[in-house]
């Protein structure tokens, strides 16, 4: 009762206008989408004109887990978010390793290495794409000439090299942030800790295991679960590369093509491409609330 | 022994500046490639000789972006949709930021995890409901179509970092100000959101690259060529056949958009490591 009273009313209807504009453009942009998806799960559905809804209850979630094309692209988006995620780490890690070491020019590169960070998926993607060219790229030259493939192999077109070809784009890309976040752990450590230790004749390696991992565990953790929840949406990369042919569709191109393209389907594929929707959410809210937990965010 | 110490520290640091080295050219050559192809004539680029420097240099790539399709009209419709964005969850933002940092109110906690919940829908998941929303409202292949969807990705992003700045602004001044008799929202306005400048420069430039960057939203709902955003018309980019893919082309286009991207982000670096771990790490 007491506590109440500690708020002012005045405060109260400022903090009501100041955030109703924000709730009004999330409210009807992204969670009324998410109801009307949810709600077109349940039906056999189109956008056709004329297209009558249809009742089916969880029929389109029973008829997914039987389609082979669903299953597989799930198998492809962990493996895909479990080799670019391992990959970002590591790499991320030297990386910020590096930046927090002493050298010339270290703003400079400190500066080079968000370049890939800044560039549109979109736009990197057609540059790799250009790179793994079966006939004129770099890459494939490259590859070639270290005996890996044979001449005129296109990468993206083979399965399994498909897979590689579009991790190794999205660790370009991502490795930067990876490493931003991890560098930004790893300023708090104070240096007199690594002095001492110098002092005491601990390796390098000893430093690095008992000193900058333990204090960078939160920062890898976070890191980690953001990485994986990016990772477990991944499309635009997948969809330029290969539109999701030779074993490289994952759930979101899978689902936005059986929305998109089915659009006026006169089979009522919406209702099932929505389905889909729905479970991709849930998958993610699962990383979701884990995330949230281990960042323990002060919300007030 | 001191001469063999300092071999020993040279050595480090002769390898640390090898690994320096091959970083860079990891994070980098992607982008020179793209460059260098973009300034190469079609001859020299469809041929197995491959060089690092550009062969037969020439612009044609870049005159031909402009003249053999609508790249200009897509960099317009780019900015108008990514600039339009970045000033309403500007604004938008604020305002909620500030409710959160200052204002003692109940239910703030459950407000604030409701916004950051939306940064985690997964876009694709939203994708069919939105779509209906848009078409029902007839913004299919608009610039408000776009806006609107793009504002509330940002919020979430906006709002966090905003209000992360405003905590760390000294409280006396506002409170001065009230006590000069200015109402709260006076001094949001007029005081704080001028004091912040920096953090909303930040904030800006990270929701404006975040706009700039966005490819499934654009690609569903913008239909035409003509009102593609910047990635959709470079993803989209195709020759006159199928076979005959304007590479050179597609380089200039990218070399074009990220250029202006990449300078800004050499200029604000520090302030974008600032807002990106701000928005992320800090609990």
């Amino acid at each position: 009762m007491k506590a109440k009273s500690d708020y002012k009313k005045a405060d109260i209807w400022l903090a009501f206008w100041l955030i109703i504009p924000t709730l009004i453009a999330i409210g009807i942009t992204a969670f009324y989408p998410l109801g009307q998806t949810i709600y077109d799960s349940f039906f056999k559905w189109s956008l056709r004109p004329g297209f009558q809804r249809e009742f089916v209850g969880f029929q389109n979630y029973i008829n997914l887990f039987q389609d082979a094309r669903f299953l597989n692209s799930l198998w492809n988006t962990i493996y895909f978010t479990f080799f670019s995620v391992l990959i970002e780490f590591l790499l991320g890690l030297v990386t910020a390793l590096i930046l927090n070491a002493e050298f010339r020019l270290r703003g400079l590169v400190r500066a080079a290495v968000l370049i890939p960070w800044a560039i549109p998926t979109a736009v990197s993607s057609q540059m790799w794409k250009w790179m793994y060219n079966d006939q004129y790229g770099v890459i494939s030259l490259m590859l070639y000439n270290l005996g890996i493939i044979e001449q005129g192999t296109p990468i993206l077109g083979t399965p399994g090299l498909a897979m590689a070809g579009i991790i190794a784009v999205d660790v370009w890309k991502t490795t930067p942030f990876v490493a931003l976040l991890l560098l930004a752990g790893l300023q708090i450590i104070p240096n007199e800790l690594y002095e001492a230790a110098r002092i005491d004749g601990a390796s390098m390696w000893k430093q690095f295991t008992s000193i900058t991992l333990p204090v960078l565990r939160p920062t890898i953790g976070v890191t980690l679960i953001f990485r994986t929840l990016d990772a477990l949406r991944v499309f635009d990369v997948v969809y330029i590369m290969t539109q999701g042919s030779v074993g490289t569709e994952t759930l979101a191109v899978y689902n936005r093509s059986l929305l998109m393209d089915n659009i006026f389907s006169p089979r009522g594929l919406f209702g099932y491409g929505s389905a889909l929707s729905v479970v991709i959410f849930l998958i993610i809210g699962i990383f979701t609330v884990i995330y949230m937990r281990s960042l323990n965010i002060k919300l007030d | 022994m001191r001469w063999g110490m300092r071999t020993k520290q040279n050595t480090k640091k002769t390898f640390l500046y090898i690994i320096v080295i091959i970083m860079v050219i990891f994070y980098i050559f992607p982008f020179y490639w793209a460059i260098k192809s973009s300034f190469t004539a079609d001859q020299y680029l469809f041929t197995k000789n491959i060089t690092l420097w550009p062969q037969g240099f020439t612009f044609e790539n870049y005159i031909k972006v402009f003249t053999e399709r609508p790249f200009g009209l897509n960099i317009l419709n780019s900015i108008i949709v990514a600039g339009a964005t970045t000033i309403f969850s500007l604004i938008v933002g604020s305002f909620a930021a500030y409710a959160i940092a200052r204002l003692k109110v109940p239910g703030k906690g459950a407000l604030m995890l409701l916004i950051l919940a939306v940064s985690m829908f997964p876009q694709v998941s939203i994708l069919g409901g939105l779509f209906q929303l848009l078409r029902n409202m007839g913004l299919i292949n608009t610039y408000s179509g776009l806006i609107i969807p793009y504002i509330a990705l940002n919020l979430p992003l906006t709002t966090w970092i905003l209000q992360n700045f405003f905590r760390e602004l000294p409280k006396e001044i506002e409170e001065s100000a009230y006590i000069d008799g200015c109402s709260k929202f006076e001094t949001l306005w007029r005081i704080v959101l001028p004091l912040s400048a920096p953090g909303l420069v930040t904030t800006g430039l990270l929701a404006f690259i975040q706009a700039w960057n966005e490819f499934l939203f654009a690609l569903t709902f913008m239909q035409t060529p003509e009102k593609y955003t910047v990635p959709v018309a470079i993803a989209m980019f195709t020759g006159k056949t199928f076979y005959e893919v304007p590479w050179g082309q597609i380089m200039a286009a990218s070399v074009i958009v990220t250029t202006p991207l990449v300078i800004l982000v050499l200029v604000f670096q520090k302030r974008i490591v600032q807002g990106l771990t701000a928005g992320s790490v800090k609990g």
